[in-house]
């Protein structure tokens, strides 16, 4: 049976993972290879990378940090953050990544995701959308959640799968970094409407968040990152939990 | 020496990468006749069953002299697929057909998703050189939404709403569906099989 996945995501800026409250007061959670080194042993699923700055500045996907991650590490990894063009997505993928995520770029100009999927599978292709509740619709925004995309989630992310992405990666804004739980709602409601995988992000704080999202959230895949960089929850007494509770996950 | 085919299907730095900490010395072949120095071929590939087209004539041909002679082949994901007669994601392209059968789209059945993308179990059907070491229940990674059918040449099975092959073997030609080079231990464990028996 396929397992759940359980992904850590390390938000990078100038090659220290950092991690943000609804994506402000950032503060130092350590050094990416070192991180990364510690989640393989814990039996991570797989990583993603994500340059959390790099689209407010501009910057590139940091390379240096993905091949120091890619070289020692034999599980799958997705890099994000300023991939704009297909030059940017190409520099990830030679540094290593095995998969780019796209966001504000592919909704300022969709058929980027058209092009990365003809140029390396979909399978390499992941579309992040941040969305959060907003009366009966949850909300897509640009720009790390700065601005709206006039955009319903769930109708985005379809049109993303019909554009050739091989898997949504779906973030609450609501509840990023707050360790109040995932928003199983949204997560259920875009997970119901595609046949490609959705990767929930956003509220991780409990063993039993991740249960529900895998439950009532029917999410593919979970990821966290603050939950696991303070060493408060090991992956491995995570999937642990999850196999007691009768969720396939590799153990 | 192996010959690792680039025929444009998908990106192969993982492949080099895992194969480069086994310290395998791989080389691209520019034109079929590079591959008649290769001790061992290997052919990967993700993406759409059309891509393998790159492969007719030519390197077919080169192909199926290198596994008449008895050398090590080796087909990861699509290389997999192409392995079989044909598949019905690109039915005017043929395969190989070293082994027989043709692929099919996964059903999905049980409203299960269809790319199946993640860690999935092997279940072993028989102990042979290319699962060494590896222990039935083992999970690796995978990525696709067509598959071979289970045959007499199939070595393990996993199982998206229906088995389907996930190691195929006959004689020295092997086929992975999973992605040995993002499957951890258990994926390295199968390359390091895979030199070995070259």
């Amino acid at each position: 049976m396929l397992s759940k996945r359980i992904i850590a995501c390390l938000d990078v800026r100038s090659g220290h993972v950092v991690k943000g409250v609804n994506f402000e007061g950032l503060r130092s959670a350590g050094d990416p290879s070192e991180l990364a080194r510690r989640y393989n042993r814990e039996g991570i699923d797989e990583l993603v990378i994500l340059d959390i700055t790099a689209t407010i500045e501009a910057r590139r996907a940091l390379a240096q940090t993905i091949h120091a991650v890619a070289r020692e590490l034999f599980i799958p990894l997705a890099v994000g953050g300023g991939i704009h063009t297909e030059a940017d997505a190409a520099a990830a993928v030679e540094a290593g990544a095995d998969k780019v995520s796209v966001n504000t770029a592919a909704l300022t100009n969709p058929t980027l995701i058209t092009s990365l999927a003809r140029r390396y599978g979909s399978q390499a292709v992941i579309v992040a959308i941040d969305a959060k509740k907003s009366g009966d619709i949850f909300a897509v925004y640009a720009r790390s959640g700065k601005t709206s995309a006039d955009r319903d989630a769930v109708e985005w992310a379809r049109e993303a799968e019909a554009r050739g992405a091989g898997e949504i990666l779906l973030t609450s804004i609501d509840r990023d970094g707050t360790k109040s739980g995932f928003d199983c709602a949204m997560t259920a409601a875009v997970s119901s409407a595609l046949s490609i995988p959705v990767i929930a992000s956003g509220g991780a704080g409990t063993l039993d968040h991740f249960v529900d999202v895998f439950t009532t959230g029917r999410a593919d895949a979970a990821l966290a990152a603050s939950i696991f960089h303070y060493a408060e929850t090991s992956v491995r007494h995570l999937k642990e939990h999850l196999h007691a509770r009768g969720i396939p996950v590799r153990l | 020496m192996i010959a690792l085919i680039d025929y444009k299907a998908g990106n192969l730095t993982s492949v080099r990468k895992a194969f480069a900490t086994l310290g395998a010395e791989l080389y691209d072949p520019a034109f079929p006749r590079d591959l008649e120095r290769a001790e061992a071929i290997v052919v990967p590939g993700v993406g759409h069953f059309a891509a393998t087209s790159a492969l007719d004539g030519g390197w077919t041909q080169a192909i199926r002299a290198h596994v008449a002679a008895g050398r090590p082949l080796l087909g990861i994901c699509l290389g997999l697929q192409w392995l079989f007669e044909g598949s019905e994601e690109a039915p005017e392209c043929p395969g190989l057909g070293l082994l027989r059968g043709r692929c099919y789209r996964l059903h999905g059945n049980g409203s299960l998703k269809v790319p199946h993308v993640g860690w999935n179990s092997l279940s072993l059907a028989r102990e042979t050189p290319i699962v060494k070491g590896v222990a039935s229940g083992s999970q690796v990674y995978f990525t696709h939404s067509f598959v071979a059918p289970v045959t007499d040449d199939t070595t393990a099975v996993t199982e998206h709403g229906e088995p389907f092959a996930a190691v195929v073997e006959r004689d020295r030609v092997a086929g992975v569906q999973f992605h040995p080079e993002k499957s951890g231990d258990v994926g390295l464990q199968i390359l390091r099989n895979f030199l070995d028996a070259v």
